[in-house]
C-alpha cells in the first residue's frame, strides 16, 4: 500500500540528541500547540467550537483511522460508528431531553461505561476483519458501519430511532461549566494533544514497529514469532479508544446525536479526512478535518458568490478527495514533506 | 462435498449421482437431517397450515409472501452482486461506484422506456451505457494505478460521490419508478394453496408474473454466465485471470483487454439491475448505497469472486431481509447484517469462497 512513514527511521538515535536540536525539530509543533492554548484570548466562541473544536474532535476520530490505515495497514471504516457508539452510550447513560431513555448517571460513571462499550465493539469488529487480509478489511468495516447505522435509525428504545437524542450537555465537574464554550474547548484540546502524542509514542514502542512490520510483511513478522492478528486486534482497541473519546466529546460538541452522526455519509467523509490529511502521519487527521471543516463551514457560501449551485458541495468534496488520491496518494501532509524537502529545510524527514 | 470428492482420486471420473451416494453414505445422520428439512420446507410451501401451527408462525400468506419475495429479490442481488464479485475476483478493485452504476443504469432505463415506450429496449440502453462507463473507467482510471488495491479502492469512493451528486443534480431526489409492460402486469396463478376457507375450498397463491418473469431472467442470466465461464474460451481466460492473473499474463494473453471486458459487463449487469430494482420498487437518492451495501453484504456471505457463492449469497441475504421484514419487523436490516457477522466469524473467506 502506497503509505510512506517515518515513525521507524526515527525511533533510533533519540537519546543522543542534545534538548537544542529536539527543541529544532519540534518547534513547529511547540508553536502549534502555543497558538492553540492561546487561541481563546482572541478568537470568538464560534471559531472555538465551530472551527477548532469540530477540527480537533474529528482529527481525532481520523487519527483512529490514521493509526489503523497508517501504521497498520487496515483501513478500517468502523471509527467513525465507534465514535458512534460512545456518543450514543453516553447519552443513554447520562443525560439528555429524553427522561424515558437516559439514566442520568453522573459523568464519571457514563463517560468510563460509554468508554468501555465503545472500545469493546471496536476491539469486537477489528476480530472480526483482522483475519481478512488487505482490502477486505474495507468492505467488512464498511458493512459493519452501515448495520450500526441501521440499527440506530429502526431501533427506538435504546437509540430513538431517526430523532436521536438532543440536549446533551457536558457536565460540570471541578466548579467548572464544561458546556460553555471556553472550558469545552480545553477539554476537547487536552484530548486531542493528548491522543496524537499517544500515536506519536505508540507508532515508536516496540509494539508499534511490530504492528508496522506486520503491515509490511505480515508472513515475515509471523515467522519471526509474533502473533500478527493479536497484533492487529489490540491495534482496532487502541484505535477504539481513541475513537470513543472523540465520540464523547462530538457529543458535547454537537449537543445532539442522531443516526447520521455515524452513518454511511459520515463514515465515507471520515475516512475522506484521513486521506486528504494523509496517512502517512499523525498530523494528517487534523490537517485533514481542519480542510473538511473549512470547507463544510465556508464552500456553501463560495459556491454561491462565484454563481455555483450550492447543493454541489458534495461534487466539490468528491473532486478534491479524487485529486489527492491520483496526485498525492500520502494526502496534504505528502505534499507538505515533499515541498519541504525539496526547499531542504528540516533535517532528517524523509522526501518521496 | 470438497472433503468426500478429495479423499479418494477416482471419483472424477464417477458421475455426479455416484459422488452424492456416496456423500450420503458417509454423513449419514447429516444427510437424515438435511432430507427431513427439505420435506419440512416442502410441506411448509406446499400444503395448508393446521390451525396451531398458524398460531406460532403467523399466517400462511405473509411466509409464502416472504418467501417468494425473498426468493426474487435475491435474484436482483444476484444480478448487482456477481457484476461486483467478478471485477473483485479478477482485478482485486473493490468498486466501490458499483452502487453508482446501478442507480445510473435504472435512470438510464427510465429515460430510455419513456423515450423508446419499450420496457425491454431500456434494458439494451442500460447495459451499454453502464457498460461504457464501465469501461472508461477501467482505461482511464484503473489502468494507471494497477496493483494499488487502496488506491483503486479509495478512487471508486471518489467517483461514487462524485456520481451520485451528479444523479441528484440531473435526476433530482425523488423517487422514480419505472412502469412494467401491460404484457407483465397482474398476478399469475399458482398450484400454492395459501389458505382454507370456511367451505373448505382452498385459495391459491397469486404472484405478480413480472417478478416471476425477472427471476426467471437472472437464473437464465447466472446459467448463462456459468456456461461461459466454463464453456468458453474467454470462460477460461477470466478463470485463470482470478487464480493467478500475473501467470496468465506471462503467458501472453491479453490480460488487459480482458480486464476492460469483464469491468464492462459487470457495469452493464449493474446498469440492467437499476431497471429491475426501479421496476420491482423504485429508484432514488441513497439507492446507489443501499445496494453497495447489499452487494458487499451478498459478496462477502457467499464468498469473494465466486459466481455461485453470489448466487447462495444473493438468496440467502433476500430471504433474510424479507423473513425479518415479517418476523421482526424493527430489526429486518439488522438480521441480514448479522448473518453477515456470523459467517465471518465461522468462515472468513465465505461459504463458497476459497482461500
Amino acid at each position: 500500500m502506497a503509505i510512506s512513514d517515518t515513525g521507524t527511521v526515527r525511533a533510533t538515535g533519540v537519546s543522543g540528541r542534545t534538548s537544542a536540536r529536539w527543541l529544532a525539530e519540534h518547534s513547529p509543533s511547540l508553536l502549534l500547540g502555543l497558538f492553540l492554548v492561546l487561541l481563546p484570548a482572541v478568537a470568538t466562541d464560534f471559531v472555538l467550537d465551530q472551527i477548532v473544536g469540530w477540527t480537533l474532535v474529528l482529527g481525532m476520530i481520523a487519527l483512529s483511522l490514521m493509526f489503523l490505515a497508517g501504521y497498520g495497514g487496515m483501513v478500517s471504516l468502523v471509527q467513525m460508528t465507534v465514535a458512534g457508539l460512545a456518543g450514543y452510550m453516553i447519552t443513554v447513560f447520562g443525560a439528555s431531553s429524553l427522561p424515558t431513555i437516559s439514566l442520568f448517571w453522573p459523568w464519571w460513571v457514563a463517560a468510563p461505561i460509554a468508554i468501555l462499550i465503545a472500545v469493546a465493539f471496536g476491539t469486537l469488529a477489528g476480530a472480526l476483519s483482522a483475519r481478512t487480509e488487505g482490502i477486505y478489511t474495507i468492505m467488512i468495516t464498511l458493512a459493519l458501519a452501515s448495520a450500526f447505522f441501521y440499527l440506530t435509525l429502526q431501533n427506538w428504545s435504546i437509540f430513538n430511532g431517526f430523532n436521536g437524542f438532543t440536549t446533551i450537555p457536558a457536565p460540570i465537574f471541578l466548579g467548572i461549566n464544561w458546556k460553555s464554550p471556553v472550558p469545552l474547548y480545553y477539554l476537547i484540546l487536552f484530548f486531542a494533544a493528548l491522543s496524537y502524542a499517544a500515536v506519536l509514542y505508540v507508532s515508536r514502542a516496540p509494539f508499534g514497529i511490530a504492528l508496522q512490520g506486520a503491515r509490511d510483511n505480515p508472513r515475515r513478522m509471523k515467522a519471526i514469532g509474533f502473533n500478527v492478528t493479536a497484533h492487529r486486534i489490540a491495534a482496532y482497541a487502541f484505535a477504539a479508544l481513541i475513537a470513543a473519546i472523540g465520540g464523547i466529546l462530538l457529543v458535547w460538541l454537537n449537543n445532539q446525536i442522531s443516526p447520521g452522526t455515524a452513518g454511511i455519509q459520515a463514515t465515507i467523509d471520515l475516512l475522506v479526512i484521513a486521506v486528504v490529511g494523509g496517512l502517512g502521519h499523525p498530523i494528517g487527521a487534523f490537517v485533514g478535518a481542519f480542510i473538511y471543516v473549512i470547507l463544510r463551514t465556508f464552500a456553501l457560501d463560495a459556491l454561491v458568490a462565484v454563481g455555483l449551485d450550492a447543493r454541489r458541495f458534495q461534487t466539490i468534496i468528491g473532486l478534491g478527495f479524487l485529486v489527492i488520491v491520483f496526485f498525492s496518494p500520502d494526502g496534504v501532509v505528502g505534499i507538505w514533506r515533499r515541498w519541504s524537502a525539496r526547499a531542504g529545510s528540516p533535517p532528517g524527514r524523509n522526501g518521496p | 462435498m470438497a472433503t468426500a470428492l478429495g479423499d479418494d482420486g477416482v471419483l472424477p471420473r464417477a458421475g455426479r449421482g455416484d459422488a452424492l451416494a456416496r456423500w450420503i453414505a458417509r454423513h449419514p445422520l447429516t444427510s437424515l437431517l438435511i432430507a427431513i428439512a427439505v420435506i419440512f420446507v416442502l410441506w411448509l410451501v406446499l400444503a395448508p397450515w393446521p390451525a396451531g401451527f398458524e398460531d406460532v408462525f403467523g399466517r400462511k400468506r405473509l411466509f409464502i409472501n416472504a418467501l417468494f419475495n425473498g426468493i426474487t429479490l435475491g435474484g436482483l442481488y444476484f444480478l448487482v452482486a456477481t457484476g461486483f464479485t467478478l471485477i473483485f475476483g479478477l482485478m482485486r478493485n473493490v468498486n466501490l461506484a458499483h452502487g453508482s452504476l446501478y442507480l445510473f443504469g435504472g435512470y438510464i432505463g427510465y429515460e430510455a422506456a419513456v423515450w423508446t415506450g419499450s420496457w425491454l429496449l431500456s434494458y439494451v440502453f442500460a447495459f451499454v451505457c453502464c457498460a461504457l462507463v464501465g469501461a472508461t473507467m477501467q482505461v482511464l482510471i484503473f489502468r494507471r494505478m494497477e496493483g494499488q488495491d487502496l488506491r483503486q479502492t479509495l478512487v471508486t469512493l471518489g467517483l461514487s460521490i462524485v456520481f451520485s451528486d451528479l444523479m441528484v443534480w440531473v435526476w433530482g431526489g425523488n423517487a422514480i419508478q419505472i412502469d412494467t409492460p401491460d404484457y407483465l402486469m397482474g398476478p399469475v396463478p399458482t398450484p400454492i394453496v395459501v389458505a382454507v376457507k370456511s367451505s373448505g375450498e382452498a385459495i391459491f397463491l397469486q404472484y405478480p408474473r413480472v417478478r416471476l418473469v425477472i427471476f426467471a431472467a437472472a437464473v437464465l442470466i447466472g446459467i448463462g454466465m456459468w456456461l461461459a465461464l466454463h464453456r468458453t474460451r474467454i470462460g477460461v481466460m477470466i478463470r485463470a485471470g482470478v487464480d493467478d492473473r500475473d501467470m496468465l499474463s506471462v503467458l501472453g494473453y491479453r490480460v488487459q483487454l480482458l480486464f476492460v471486458l469483464v469491468f464492462a459487463f459487470g457495469a452493464g449487469l449493474a446498469g440492467m439491475a437499476g431497471i429491475v430494482g426501479g421496476t420491482f420498487q423504485s429508484i432514488s437518492l441513497g439507492e446507489d448505497s443501499h445496494f453497495l451495501l447489499a452487494s458487499l453484504v451478498v459478496v462477502i456471505v457467499g464468498g469473494m469472486g465466486s459466481i455461485p457463492g453470489a448466487a447462495l449469497g444473493a438468496l440467502v441475504i433476500g430471504l433474510s431481509e424479507q423473513f425479518g421484514l415479517v418476523y421482526f419487523q424493527n430489526y429486518a436490516t439488522v438480521s441480514t447484517f448479522l448473518i453477515m457477522v456470523v459467517v465471518l466469524a465461522l468462515r472468513p473467506q465465505g461459504l463458497l469462497g476459497k482461500r
